[in-house]
């Protein structure tokens, strides 16, 4: 059983870092096109905003196959998003602008669409600060709340997606719904619960609805 | 006929041209494709020979020219200038054509033409985005004020780098108007207008907030979305800063004046 899970785990591994070698492949080879500075810094987005979609998909396959053992790899695929997403992160600051930090200061202040990236970042890492079980321990309740903000790290993820382009909306589009869909099913699964509960309720007494999920 | 490309390490303080692979595989041409990479094989299918132009509006000659007759009457040279895209990045192309001014001269505009017009071509056979109706409204249509358009580094450009121009870079004929965001400088031109007034233009109507009619390329002035502040030359390697984009891209000492009661922020 515990060697299945091994390798699974190198598998899954192996998988979450392929983008990263293709990346480097094509860096080596220099295939990336007219701008690949860009091209890297988009790869690197589009990778971190694909594993934070994967990361909020494994609870609604997991209802819906009943397959539990999927809740295992949340986590590494969350880490991975935040992996990502860094590498995007210290490409635009160091690939790009070379560490010229008055120019980049300029260029947050005055680029909206990175301000939704910026709040995308916080969010994941400190998600990734806040993922090992001591921390998880430690923040008891308040956990679960945190790391509900990935919906609005997903959120953030696409805005910023679709808030730099001059119009074409497509692939921004695709992600947007993907995360709505992911968003959706949470919600109708909260709405049933929800009815369930009040099904249950004894008549006559008030009750708190606030921990149901 | 076409005049020999000058050395390309000097470019007149611009810094090294940038490859011409570089230039012919990064396009912004919307009618082919939204991706810079796609339009390269997709724009080889707009038939470009035998293209004519068509003349009109407030001028003494109007009509259809055919763009052979036009290039003959013109002396071709050799124009590099940095091209700024208001996506934030740059190249410097050694442009072959002439000056648009030549080109109104020989029509003769009458008194009343305060305004140019350009319409680029209408050809859904072979413009998939055309054909589904995608995104602006086509054709695509530029303008400038009849001062900018008559100013001397405006030119029109039927090549580059020595050779006929590719027809991703904007074949048969393009606009190059080197201290404007590269959208200004139409590709593909069909029609020619001399105007009254100023026409609608197609970024404008599709975004007005986001694309002036000016378009000047300004550092100080940000898009709604995104800074101006700095551009990423193309051809640059890892780890090299973007260069800071300069007031009318550079152009500053030519055409300042044509600007100076203006307030840029609102003429954007």
């Amino acid at each position: 059983m515990w060697l299945r899970i091994n390798n699974a785990w190198i598998a899954i591994s192996i998988g979450c870092l392929l983008p990263l070698f293709g990346l480097l492949l094509d860096i080596a080879t220099d295939n990336l096109g007219s701008n690949p500075i860009q091209a890297i810094h988009i790869r690197l987005g589009d990778w971190s905003l694909r594993f934070l979609c994967l990361t909020l998909a494994i609870t609604p396959i997991q209802t819906m196959t009943k397959w539990r053992g999927m809740a295992d790899y949340r986590q590494m695929l969350g880490l991975y998003a935040f992996f990502y997403a860094t590498l995007h992160v210290l490409g635009y600051l160091f690939v790009d602008h070379a560490g010229e930090w008055g120019v980049i200061g300029i260029d947050i202040i005055e680029s909206s669409y990175i301000w939704f990236g910026v709040i995308a970042y916080v969010i994941v890492l400190s998600l990734a600060i806040t993922s090992p079980k001591s921390a998880k321990k430690r923040l008891g309740k308040n956990w679960k709340k945190l790391h509900r903000l990935i919906y609005y790290a997903a959120g953030a993820a696409v805005i910023h997606y679709f808030w730099q382009l001059k119009g074409n909306l497509f692939q921004p589009l695709f992600y947007l719904t993907i995360v709505v869909f992911l968003l959706g099913f949470r919600i109708l699964v909260w709405l049933k619960n929800r009815q369930l509960a009040k099904l249950m309720l004894p008549k006559g007494r008030p009750i708190s609805l606030e921990e149901n999920d | 006929r076409w005049p020999e490309p000058t050395d390309s390490t000097d470019s007149g303080g611009l810094g090294p041209t940038t490859p011409a692979e570089l230039v012919k595989n990064y396009t912004n041409y919307y009618e082919f494709s939204f991706n810079k990479e796609d339009s390269t094989e997709l724009a080889q299918r707009l038939p470009t020979a035998n293209w004519t132009i068509e003349i009109g509006g407030e001028v003494e000659k109007p009509g259809h020219y055919q763009l052979e007759d036009i290039l003959s009457r013109q002396t071709l040279r050799e124009y590099v200038y940095r091209f700024r895209c208001v996506e934030a990045w740059s190249m410097v192309v050694p442009w072959v054509g002439f000056p648009l001014a030549e080109l109104i001269k020989w029509v003769k505009p009458l008194s009343g033409a305060k305004f140019v017009k350009f319409t680029s071509v209408y050809d859904p056979g072979s413009m998939p985005k055309q054909r589904i109706d995608a995104m602006l409204n086509w054709p695509y249509v530029e303008a400038l004020r009849i001062d900018e358009a008559v100013h001397p580094l405006t030119i029109l450009a039927a090549g580059m780098y020595g050779d006929v121009l590719p027809k991703q870079n904007g074949a048969a004929l393009r606009l190059v108007v080197p201290w404007k965001y590269g959208f200004k400088s139409i590709k593909a031109i069909v029609k020619i207008e001399l105007l009254q007034r100023a026409p609608m233009t197609t970024w404008h109507e599709f975004a007005p907030s986001e694309y002036g009619f000016y378009a000047n390329v300004n550092p100080s002035v940000p898009h709604p979305r995104w800074s101006q502040f700095s551009e990423r030359q193309l051809g640059s390697g890892f780890f090299t800063p973007r260069r800071q984009t300069e007031l009318y891209n550079g152009y500053g000492e030519q055409v300042a004046s044509l600007y100076s009661d203006m307030d840029l922020r609102h003429f954007y």
